[in-house]
């Protein structure tokens, strides 16, 4: 997406929201696959200066202050550059006021002599009650203010505010016409873009204009029961089963008594989430991109089945059940890619109930939860659980409310032996000895899981089956088979 | 008129979200929808018409950013149209003298210009209510603030939203340029020689200075706007209060004017090609390696700066994109069409084994979703961001398939939806998009290897007395109970549609 790394600075007075945007920032880059992290200066400060004293560290006339604040920023671009180049990082994101041009020269020219691209986000905000609110919500919980009560911490943190009032330099359309920025005016009402780069650029842009900080819910939940979920059978489109629509009733009552105002229900285009919509009685709209991951070749097979028929399919998925694809079918990641707009519109939106399937919801929560890759393809979603989301300062809160009509378990946790990543050209010898009575077909299945759990990608891995006679002789059948392993990414 | 009626249990005729129409040749007004139906719908992209009104001097991009919304718009699927108010004036007038019509103190000419604006609003109160259009977009100058005034009233008499597009520019050699590519060769200037047409050019952009109130920040903070300045290099955005308008946005600062190319070009021919089987994922025959080749030197010949170049994740274009020997990007969104259960088979199979989904697909193939599969238009909303990246973008060479390239094709030469389907992309054969004045200009070249011809025509023989349109989806609901649809395919028989 991006061919040089990008270093996305922060502008703007204090308690104007860079932390809030930061970090919905770095959760939406990592969410759609560009590694992002980002550096708090104020950490680091917290950091070097262990017990916060009181507003004077700030004042623009201690000289002893601004020698460590100058040394803590130092330290986080550092750690930045490390970030970018060596960890393989492509977007870091610097949170700090950078309220003055020289402060912004400074991270200018350490991108120039690294090679970074840089975009500025400036956060322009006037309206007293926004910053009331924001002071409220986050900097009295924060480290800083453990000791303090409300009040002395909310004029601590104001004059903190007037120390850096006297020397901000806000970025200039004429001024700063070549730099590129985006100056976020009154919480999202009015916008300054100046001189896009690139792609990665120009996503941002589009995501810093999408979001908004109205008090609203989300909703989650899966469709109901479906006839094929109680065969154990993935995919399909079936319609739901008597205890789905029991579900389907119970989520109308449920929504009801919740008195949500404007709530706008969204479901996929598959039967199940739209019976389960049917029964709320209110308009709802259909998105074919929240419909269930495609299973290609393994749809409306159960687990055991698929075991059974493809079994180095089954065992590969198991490796990297986010990368893997079903052959003629979707990964997680291309669902990733296809529920990013639901996202983006999900942001614009406010009280919203999403119908969805289990793996969608999983992409879904991975998105406002915060979860890593690794993690998002074992999230619980449990059938008939309704899942409510509200953003709090920085993160999201979770309630989890069980519908309790009785459904079947889907969740397949993650499976316990797992493969290490060990040299691929280095050989290890094992000796399988398998009972003579075990079936053939038995013994097919286990060489293959044995060789995709243990074996290395690119190395042959060689079977001899051992006939144990009498516990004395061994017989040395045929060599069983020779198969090849490919590497771990599924091509059809 | 006959209407026919289709149980909506059977699992072959479900119905995607409330849009089903029953008409005859001479389109009668739809049928009431069963109650439950009015419940489902798509995406809302906005609920309420919305008025894009341009504002600007003449020469600052205004036609050319309205007609190209209003392209990507219709082509995303939301009803759209421009009223360009040059266009009643040359009507009003017929021909055109000099620039001394646009003097301010010029009171007649004023009373005319009142006039024909007034009738451009009627024509867009009647677009949304009568056409159902969803976007109209205003291509005038609408630099006084008098006059948007009067416009943001007539909004708020009808409950329409409006967006203001504003592109100001000082740069002379932009100004210059456009001047030179669109506004010399404009019906106006017909009888007149270039160095006239230039001076009374610059005379009108003179008058229309004058009054020129731009919109600004602090008076003009409660409006939905966008300001442009020097063709992209900066944008000012206030008050963007909903979907539709988010998307205006992000597509406006993602367009440019740079000149480039846009290469359009299939796989070379598959081997699935040769055997006549649509989709499947197989790899070159021997004349599509030829092809792959000969595209090598194609490229190489043309000189092309900085090319990228893009395929899909299919076997068949990644070949051909191996042979260039440069480094190439992989899209998903550019693979085929799913034929779902159609996959590999041939056209003579599919009428054999699915024969009620043959004919279905003739009857409306932009709408029709192969069973498990995708219709083109789950392909346009799955090609909207590689179109987006290729706006961003300047000289690209697409790789890709039949279907993804007539979409394509028909964002960048404004085809309809009912002409997409049947766009024709023959196999080796490169198309050269260039954008140039207000649309695209085209060039094919076809590269001289023989291939199989993968193309359907739209069948000809109609002929019925009642058209019928379904769409699928995977949505269930009862409905009344009447025809089964084995009767309905056996009158299209009697009737000689094609089945």
């Amino acid at each position: 997406m991006t061919n040089c790394p990008t270093l996305i600075v922060t502008v703007g007075l204090p308690a104007r929201g860079k932390t809030y945007i930061s970090k919905k920032l770095t959760r939406y880059l990592n969410w759609i696959d560009v590694p992002t992290k980002e550096f708090n200066v104020g950490q680091y400060r917290r950091e070097c200066v262990k017990i916060y004293k009181s507003f004077e560290f700030f004042r623009p006339d201690n000289e002893e202050g601004l020698k460590i604040r100058k040394q803590c920023a130092l330290a986080a671009l550092n750690d930045v550059r490390q970030f970018l180049t060596d960890e393989g990082g492509q977007v870091a994101v610097f949170d700090a006021t950078n309220t003055t041009r020289e402060r912004r020269e400074t991270i200018l020219r350490f991108a120039e002599q690294n090679g970074f691209k840089v975009f500025f986000v400036e956060s322009v905000c006037e309206d007293p009650d926004v910053i009331a609110e924001n002071i409220v919500q986050v900097k009295l919980g924060c480290p800083d203010y453990t000791h303090c009560n409300t009040e002395d911490a909310v004029a601590d943190f104001m004059k903190r505010i007037k120390c850096y009032e006297n020397s901000y330099q806000p970025l200039d359309e004429e001024l700063d016409r070549d730099l590129s920025f985006i100056k976020i005016i009154d919480v999202g009402r009015r916008y300054l873009v100046n001189r896009v780069q690139d792609h990665i650029q120009s996503r941002i842009v589009y995501y810093l204009m999408n979001i908004h900080i109205t008090p609203r819910s989300i909703y989650l939940c899966r469709h109901g029961e479906s006839d094929l979920n109680i065969k154990g059978r993935i995919g399909g489109d079936s319609g739901l089963s008597a205890r789905g629509k029991e579900f389907a009733k119970a989520l109308g009552q449920f929504i009801q008594s919740q008195n949500i105002r404007d709530l706008k229900v969204w479901t996929s285009q598959m039967k199940r989430t739209i019976q389960t919509a049917e029964a709320l009685g209110v308009p709802y709209e259909q998105w074919k991109a929240l419909n269930e991951i495609d299973a290609g070749v393994c749809e409306e097979l159960m687990y055991e089945e698929i075991q059974q028929k493809y079994p180095l399919e089954f065992a590969l998925r198991d490796q990297d059940k986010y990368r893997y694809r079903y052959p003629k079918g979707e990964s997680y990641e291309d669902l990733v890619q296809r529920l990013e707009p639901v996202i983006m519109e999900l942001e614009r939106q406010e009280n919203v109930l999403v119908i969805c399937h289990q793996a969608v919801m999983r992409c879904l929560l991975a998105y406002f939860l915060d979860k890593t890759a690794e993690e998002l393809p074992y999230l619980k979603c449990a059938l008939h659980t309704v899942l409510k989301l509200t953003p709090m300062a920085y993160g999201c809160k979770v309630e989890s409310v069980c519908l309790n009509v009785d459904a079947v378990n889907t969740h397949r946790d993650r499976p316990s032996v797992r493969f290490t990543n060990t040299h691929p050209l280095s050989m290890s010898v094992s000796l399988v000895l398998v009972k003579q009575a075990s079936p053939i077909i038995n013994l097919r299945t286990l060489c293959s899981s044995f060789t995709t759990q243990f074996g290395k990608p690119g190395c042959n891995v060689m079977f001899i089956a051992l006939h144990v006679v009498d516990n004395k002789k061994i017989n040395i059948l045929y060599p069983y088979s020779t198969i090849k392993i490919n590497l771990f990414k599924s091509t059809s | 008129m006959i209407i026919y009626k289709i149980p909506l249990s059977s699992h072959k005729f479900q119905y995607i979200s409330g849009k089903f129409q029953i008409w005859n040749i001479s389109k009668i007004p739809q049928t009431k929808f069963p109650e439950n139906f009015r419940k489902s719908s798509r995406p809302q992209f906005t609920n309420c018409p919305t008025m894009i009104v341009m504002v600007g001097l003449p020469a600052r991009g205004k036609t050319y950013i309205s007609k190209k919304l209003t392209r990507y718009l219709n082509w995303i699927g939301v009803p759209t149209q421009v009223f360009n108010l040059g266009q009643y004036r040359r009507e009003v007038l017929q021909t055109y003298k000099n620039y001394e019509f646009f003097r301010p103190d010029n009171e007649e000419a004023m009373k005319i210009r009142r006039a024909y604006a007034s009738n451009a609003l009627k024509d867009i109160a009647s677009y949304f209510t009568k056409e159902q259009g969803q976007v109209a977009v205003l291509d005038a100058t609408n630099t006084t603030r008098e006059r948007r005034g009067v416009i943001i009233n007539f909004a708020k008499e009808k409950g329409y939203k409006v967006f203001f597009i504003e592109s100001v520019c000082d740069d002379p050699e932009i100004i210059e340029a456009n001047t030179m590519q669109v506004k010399l060769s404009s019906p106006d200037y017909e009888n007149y020689d270039k160095e006239e047409a230039l001076v009374d050019f610059l005379k009108r952009i003179d008058c229309y200075k004058m009054s020129y109130v731009p919109l600004d920040e602090e008076k003009d903070r409660h409006l939905s706007f966008i300001k442009i300045f020097n063709v992209g290099s900066r944008y000012l955005v206030n008050r963007v209060q909903d979907h539709i308008q988010s998307r205006i946005v992000y597509y406006l600062m993602n367009i440019h004017v740079t000149p480039r190319s846009i290469y359009l070009s299939r796989h070379g021919e598959s081997e699935l090609n040769l055997l006549g089987r649509i989709g499947g994922d197989t790899g070159l025959s021997s004349q599509g390696q030829k092809y792959a080749k000969a595209l090598a030197e194609f490229i190489r010949g043309q000189s092309i700066k900085d090319l990228k170049v893009w395929t899909s994740h299919m076997k068949r274009t990644i070949q051909t994109a191996e042979a260039l020997g440069v480094p190439y990007e992989q899209w998903k969104a550019l693979n085929e069409i799913d034929a779902g259960v159609c996959e590999e088979m041939t056209y003579e199979e599919i009428q054999a084994t699915h024969p009620e989904e043959f004919a279905l697909r003739d009857q409306d193939k932009y709408r029709y979703r192969y069973p498990k599969g995708e219709s083109y238009e789950d392909l346009v909303h799955r090609l909207e961001p590689v179109i987006m990246e290729l706006e961003r973008q300047e000289n690209v060479l697409v790789i890709c398939h039949q279907a993804v390239m007539r979409c394509l094709l028909a964002y960048f030469l404004d085809k309809s939806e009912d002409d997409l389907p049947y766009l024709k992309c023959p196999l080796h054969t490169v198309l050269k998009l260039t954008p140039l004045a207000y649309g695209c200009k085209v060039e094919s070249f076809y590269l001289n290897i023989q291939a199989v011809n993968t193309h359907r025509d739209r069948p000809t023989d109609m002929s019925i007395c009642f058209h019928l349109r379904l769409s699928r989806s995977a949505n269930t609901k009862v409905g009344s109970k009447s025809l089964r649809p084995h009767v309905f395919f056996f009158l299209l028989k009697t009737f000689n549609v094609m089945i």
